[in-house]
């Protein structure tokens, strides 16, 4: 996957100055999320010790515990759980029943420390083993079937709303070619501060996720594994306002990917942006600890802004997406840095400048898996310029050996996907990257050529932006929209009153064992 | 005039059909696909493809030729406006007849998360070369964003004392788009706004036409620019206005 040298002519030292600018920006977020935690960091900790099921009004158990803690919740949730645990002598199982019928949890009178630290170790203990479990499964499957893996990996998405009704076409995709699935969530869901419970059959425009859906699914994708000698990945969105908790479910439940940024809630969903920050540190930490690839959102800069002239905005949001990850104990391997191909067709020589783009972003992140992103902007209804497109992005997909390839469809802009829509684009796909399997190996580029130009020029305005977002700080840099010419004030947005500064004496066993597994802080 | 599709020929109604059944690829499967384009009211009928997409569908592309015609005369639609100005003509007819800003609020309303559509109208930037409504200079602009309450955007339309609402629908499964539409809509005739406050609707599976049955003012779909917006938007004041003089 690394190249040898840069065919575009990219500059190293520009490389690694872009890429410390990323890490001093970070820097001082990283302080602030160090001393922080959220409302849904504490309800994902629950759920990682055991918290589960939902109370006869559908609030689940998790939302029940946090509002019995209150503003308590600065200290950590996990020391009423535990100690409820240990004082009540019952599993999680039985608990969560109780719970659900009304107990409340804070007014258990406190054990000794001892006894919540012992229940502690002994809970991680069995969450280390069952995420280990499912990397193990997952790592062995892989290994098994090697030879049927398929460079870039396709990509597609259902998005029916029913559960059941996914599982039929996410086979069905899967049986002919696709190797990864994402179940699409309802539309809104993001703005939800609990995550639903149960199996679920109406949506829009996409499927709740919930913990049974993510079971549901991957039980369908494993049957088409053995069937297809094929590993499968299964995909939701670790995104909204309780991205840590949909990581911890997907750890739980062995997804393989999940969208995750860290700029995207702030910028897109007008999620406040100190909650963004502190939420998808627990969560990346959580996805890394599950050897989960986490698929970043900087195709939606382009959706927004003009593809050309904000190319550098994406590069920029990848290194700080990295510096963020980094700070996770995430390795590149499992990251899956966004980028799209939606450049206005009618922009002349618009093909070189996508192509130089896509491998300009190989050639700065040679180890990630990078996530790219089909036309969906400039598709218009015409279905068969839609499908001229789609084959010329996957064209430059394999042509730069792009690592996740998220196919597009011809009727994007018409409707969800049908069934024979993913099969046109699955085979078109195929198509393409068998035909020109070793291209990327047997072409060279004009070293001043227009490619070669573009690249160098994307990477100068890269770091043009970083040195001024690392001036502005982050935080500054978001309210005066230099990200997706989007404005968002520091304290405004959703989900800010979910915020806690972490009292003295804070106590999360999750948080100390992700630290200490991926050798976080120090 | 009565027409019938061209295919190579005049009149002879050749229509290119697409679609999955759900059954297994097989001969009885092809014959079946036939057979329900013929009930369709298809003559000669192919079926040039069929290709399985699981264990349980396969895939047909089929043609036929229909004996359906329709009558052109009596197709009735009609446009948000016959002819569009451009960006410069749109600002100096509201200097002239207005001699003040008119103010718009866009936002994607309901639980629509996809601000693609309006950010194409609204943004500076526009859409295919085409600038958006905040780079005109005699329009106060206010973008919302997306997933925003109905009450909201009204309560917001009143605050800035809007002119127009821009109200952009992309997500159209289930049709979720007509139940908020026709909230909004609702809403409107509850605080008295409506036929004051221009309704404008936008989203790649509206029309002038199911706006107008909506109740809104007008309706624009795939292909329209801020040009288009402003023009409806400018004219149409300008038309009430000049009726209550």
């Amino acid at each position: 996957m690394t190249p040898v040298k840069s065919k575009l002519g990219l500059s190293r030292p520009k490389i690694a100055e872009a890429r410390k600018l990323a890490g001093e920006i970070v820097a001082p977020v990283q302080a602030f999320i160090d001393k922080h935690t959220t409302v849904t960091i504490e309800r994902a900790t629950l759920r990682l010790l055991g918290a589960d099921g939902a109370n006869s009004d559908g609030v689940p158990v998790p939302n029940l515990i946090a509002a019995q803690c209150g503003d308590k919740l600065a200290g950590g949730a996990a020391s009423f759980y535990l100690n409820a645990l240990v004082k009540l002598n019952k599993t999680p199982a039985e608990l969560n029943k109780e719970i659900e019928k009304g107990l409340n949890i804070s007014e258990i009178e406190f054990t000794e420390n001892k006894r919540v630290q012992k229940k502690a170790d002994e809970i991680i203990k069995g969450l280390d083993a069952r995420i280990a479990g499912n990397v193990a499964h997952r790592n062995s499957k892989l290994k098994q079937y090697k030879e049927k893996v398929k460079s870039p990996l396709i990509y597609v998405i259902v998005a029916t709303g029913n559960i059941y009704e996914d599982v039929k076409q996410a086979k069905a995709a899967a049986l002919q070619g696709a190797d990864i699935i994402a179940v699409i969530r309802t539309t809104a869901q993001s703005l939800l501060d609990y995550v639903p419970y149960g199996a679920t059959t109406e949506g829009f425009g996409g499927t709740y996720a919930t913990q049974e859906n993510f079971r549901i699914m991957r039980a369908a994708l494993d049957e088409v594994v053995d069937k297809e000698g094929r590993y499968i990945r299964l995909v939701n969105y670790c995104s909204g306002l309780c991205m840590p908790e949909i990581a911890a479910m997907g750890a739980l439940e062995r997804l393989d990917m999940m969208l995750n940024d860290s700029m995207y809630g702030i910028l897109f969903r007008d999620i406040n942006m100190y909650r963004t920050f502190t939420d998808q540190f627990f969560s990346r930490m959580i996805n890394t600890a599950a050897d989960i690839i986490i698929n970043t959102g900087e195709d939606n800069y382009l959706t927004t802004s003009d593809a050309v002239e904000k190319a550098h905005t994406v590069l920029a949001s990848q290194m700080i997406n990295e510096g963020f990850a980094f700070n996770a104990g995430m390795p590149a391997r499992l990251m899956g840095l966004g980028h799209a191909f939606e450049i206005n067709p009618e922009v002349k020589n618009g093909f070189l400048y996508e192509y130089a783009q896509a491998l300009m972003a190989r050639e700065i992140f040679p180890e990630h898996p990078l996530k790219y992103m089909p036309p969906t902007k400039f598709m218009t209804g015409d279905i068969f310029k839609g499908l001229a497109m789609n084959t010329l992005f996957n064209f430059v997909s394999k042509a730069t050996d792009q690592g996740i390839h998220l196919l597009g469809m011809l009727t994007e802009a018409i409707h969800t996907p049908y069934l024979q829509d993913r099969h046109l684009a699955i085979e078109n796909a195929l198509y393409v990257h068998n035909t020109m399997a070793d291209f990327m190996g047997e072409v060279e580029f004009k070293k001043d050529g227009i490619m070669a130009r573009r690249a160098r020029q994307v990477v100068d305005e890269t770091i043009e932006m970083l040195s001024d977002v690392k001036r502005r700080g982050l935080f500054t840099a978001i309210e005066t929209g230099m990200f997706a010419e989007i404005k968002r004030p520091r304290d405004g947005g959703k989900g800010f009153d979910g915020v806690y500064e972490k009292a003295p004496g804070y106590y999360n066993p999750v948080e100390n064992y992700l630290k200490k597994k991926l050798k976080v802080g120090k | 005039m009565f027409i019938k599709p061209y295919g190579d020929t005049s009149d002879d109604g050749a229509v290119q059909l697409s679609f999955t059944l759900p059954v297994k690829n097989c001969g009885r499967a092809k014959e079946a696909a036939r057979l329900y384009v013929q009930k369709l009211g298809f003559k000669k009928v192919d079926v040039v493809h069929a290709t399985p997409l699981s264990e349980e569908f396969t895939f047909f592309v089929a043609y036929g030729k229909t004996e359906v015609g329709i009558d052109y005369d009596k197709v009735e639609y009609a446009e948000a406006v016959d002819k569009y100005m451009s960006m410069d003509e749109v600002n100096e007819f509201i200097k002239v007849h207005f001699k003040r800003k008119l103010v718009i609020v866009g936002a994607c309303s309901g639980t629509d998360a996809h601000t693609v559509g309006i950010d194409a109208i609204m943004n500076m930037k526009g859409y295919n070369h085409h600038f958006g409504l905040e780079r005109y200079p005699m329009l106060e602009t206010y973008n919302m964003g997306s997933q925003i309450p109905n009450e909201k955007l009204l309560s917001f339309a009143n605050k800035v004392k809007a002119d127009a609402v821009l109200v952009s629908q992309i997500v159209t499964q289930k049709d979720v788009h007509i139940k908020n539409l026709t909230e909004l809509i609702e809403l409107a005739e509850a605080e008295k706004v409506r036929g004051k406050l221009l309704l404008v609707v936008g989203g790649p599976r509206v029309n002038n036409k199911l706006a107008k049955e909506l109740g809104y003012d007008a309706g624009f779909g795939t292909g329209t620019y801020a040009e288009h917006v402003a023009t409806f938007v400018a004219k149409k004041l300008y038309e009430r206005m000049t009726n209550r003089k």
